[in-house]
């Protein structure tokens, strides 16, 4: 790692403030997808903002049905909560399927999600789900706040404070996983709510999509044969070591069958 | 610049003056002299770096040593009482649940960890449980054996 001072605010103005006040400051969630990057050298940073001590971005709360989790909210927190549980039973599922135990007791909601990685799952939830980003200036929906591959919405200095899912009728989440990783090669969320199904695609891509095809299919009749005559194109979906785009397209039609089965219990 | 960094390791209070970018491991290996906890990799994947901070299993090669300032660590060598070993890590030794031991003390912390959650563990929550610790010389099957038979030792104290 190049060095770098760590800073430890206690509130979001003492952060916001401190990253105002430096060259190029950091915020530091869980680390686990920033720490890596700094070992590699592949980032630096002059300062950290460590947002661990500050109370109001951790924990979770439900009112008028919608879920709020707090940015700085571990894996393993939302995988466990009762409430998410009850509530969102899908978010609960894909949270506890994060990599492994010791990334889901460090890795955050915030983090995850402002850092965009292609392959991340909880993206995945939160276009599927429709729901909102709350930021330390304003609130974004989830189809505006992916913007590209590691990119999002957000501005310079700008903090993930929570995000609001609301509840869905029913929802699902299923994952084919990278062996070794266990980050989607590609994850579809099938979520249906007041405004219709959605589905929301993540690691086939540049960043999450939603699949308006196999939506308009599963509005008709929400059961997996309606999306046996779909075919996906494999333009612009990603291409690695371990699968092709060809591979991928098939896969989006696999994960959303086995998504809404799953959904229809 | 450094910073101030004070904590409970296997309950005993330490406090060190360290670089900013010092890792949790390297504190604890390097500033501690506890070399039980190992470095097996840098990409955040093999577990041999797992300790317990604030009770929770981690991978110490992920955090940085401040993040753990205030906190209580435990590591692998807060396990055996006066030569006597904790029943998980006498499971090992009874299961060969070790070849080389370079991943045992992660595999050993990770999987008390478990146990704090789930004091019963089938095999498949155990398989499942170490999707974040890799072995490149037993082979899962002992080691598996070793964590369902600590598990029932530690159950019986
Ligand atoms: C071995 C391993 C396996 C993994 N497997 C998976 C997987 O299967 N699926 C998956 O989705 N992820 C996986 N991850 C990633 C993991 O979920 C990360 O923890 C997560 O992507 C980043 O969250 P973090 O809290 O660790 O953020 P950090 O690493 O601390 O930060 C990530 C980025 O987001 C910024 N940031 C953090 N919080 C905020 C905030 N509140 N507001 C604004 N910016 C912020 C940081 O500045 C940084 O740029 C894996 C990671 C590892 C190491
Ligand atoms: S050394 Fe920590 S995960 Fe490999
Ligand atoms: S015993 Fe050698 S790596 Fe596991």
């Amino acid at each position: 790692m190049y060095s770098f001072d760590y800073k430890r605010p206690s509130s979001l103005d003492e952060a916001t403030q401190m990253l105002r006040n430096s060259d190029d400051g950091h915020v530091l969630a869980g680390g686990h997808t920033l720490l890596p990057t700094l070992k590699q050298r592949l980032a630096s940073a002059s300062d950290l903002v460590d947002l661990a001590g500050i109370e109001e971005l951790k924990g979770i709360s439900s009112a008028d049905g919608v879920v709020t989790i707090g940015a700085m909210t571990t894996h393993s927190e939302v995988a466990a909560s009762s409430e998410v549980q009850n509530a969102i039973p899908a978010l609960a599922d894909l949270a506890g399927g994060i990599g492994d135990p010791q990334v889901r007791n460090k890795g955050t909601i915030g983090g995850s999600i402002s850092n965009n990685d292609p392959a991340a799952d909880y993206p995945a939830a939160l276009v599927g789900l429709n729901a909102t980003v709350n930021t330390t200036s304003r609130s974004i929906s989830a189809d505006n706040f992916f913007t590209g591959m590691f990119e999002t919405a957000l501005g310079d200095g700008e903090i993930v404070t929570s995000v609001s899912f609301p509840v869905p009728h029913s929802a699902a989440y299923c994952k084919f996983p990278n062996p070794a990783s266990r980050y989607a090669i590609v994850g579809v969320f099938v979520a249906r709510g007041s405004d219709g199904v959605r589905v929301a695609v993540t690691g086939a891509g540049a960043s999450v999509f939603r699949a308006r095809e196999i939506e308009a299919v599963l509005n008709q009749g929400f059961s997996a044969s309606s999306v046996a005559d779909i075919q996906v194109s494999d333009e612009g979906l990603n291409e690695d070591i371990h699968a092709s785009a060809e591979y991928r397209a098939h896969l989006i039609t696999v994960m959303t069958k086995r998504a809404v089965d799953k959904a229809n219990g | 610049m450094s910073v101030t960094v004070s904590m409970i390791v296997n309950g005993k209070s330490v406090s060190a003056e360290v670089d900013p970018r010092t890792l949790l491991v390297d504190f604890l290996r390097v500033d501690q002299r506890l070399t039980g906890t190992h470095v097996g990799c840098d990409t955040s994947q093999c577990g041999a770096c797992v300790v317990h901070v604030n009770g929770k299993s981690v991978k110490s090669c992920t955090m940085l040593a401040a993040q753990a300032d205030g906190a209580e660590v435990a590591t692998i060598e807060s396990l055996a009482i006066d030569g006597q070993l904790h029943p998980m890590q006498e499971a090992f030794r009874q299961n060969h649940g070790l070849q080389c031991g370079f991943c045992t003390p992660g595999m050993i912390m990770s999987a008390l960890d478990l146990v704090n959650v789930n004091s019963n563990p089938s095999e498949r929550e155990i398989r499942e449980w170490l999707e974040g610790n890799l072995c490149r010389c037993t082979g899962y099957h002992n080691i598996v054996k070793s964590i369902q038979a600590g598990a029932e030792a530690m159950s019986e104290v």
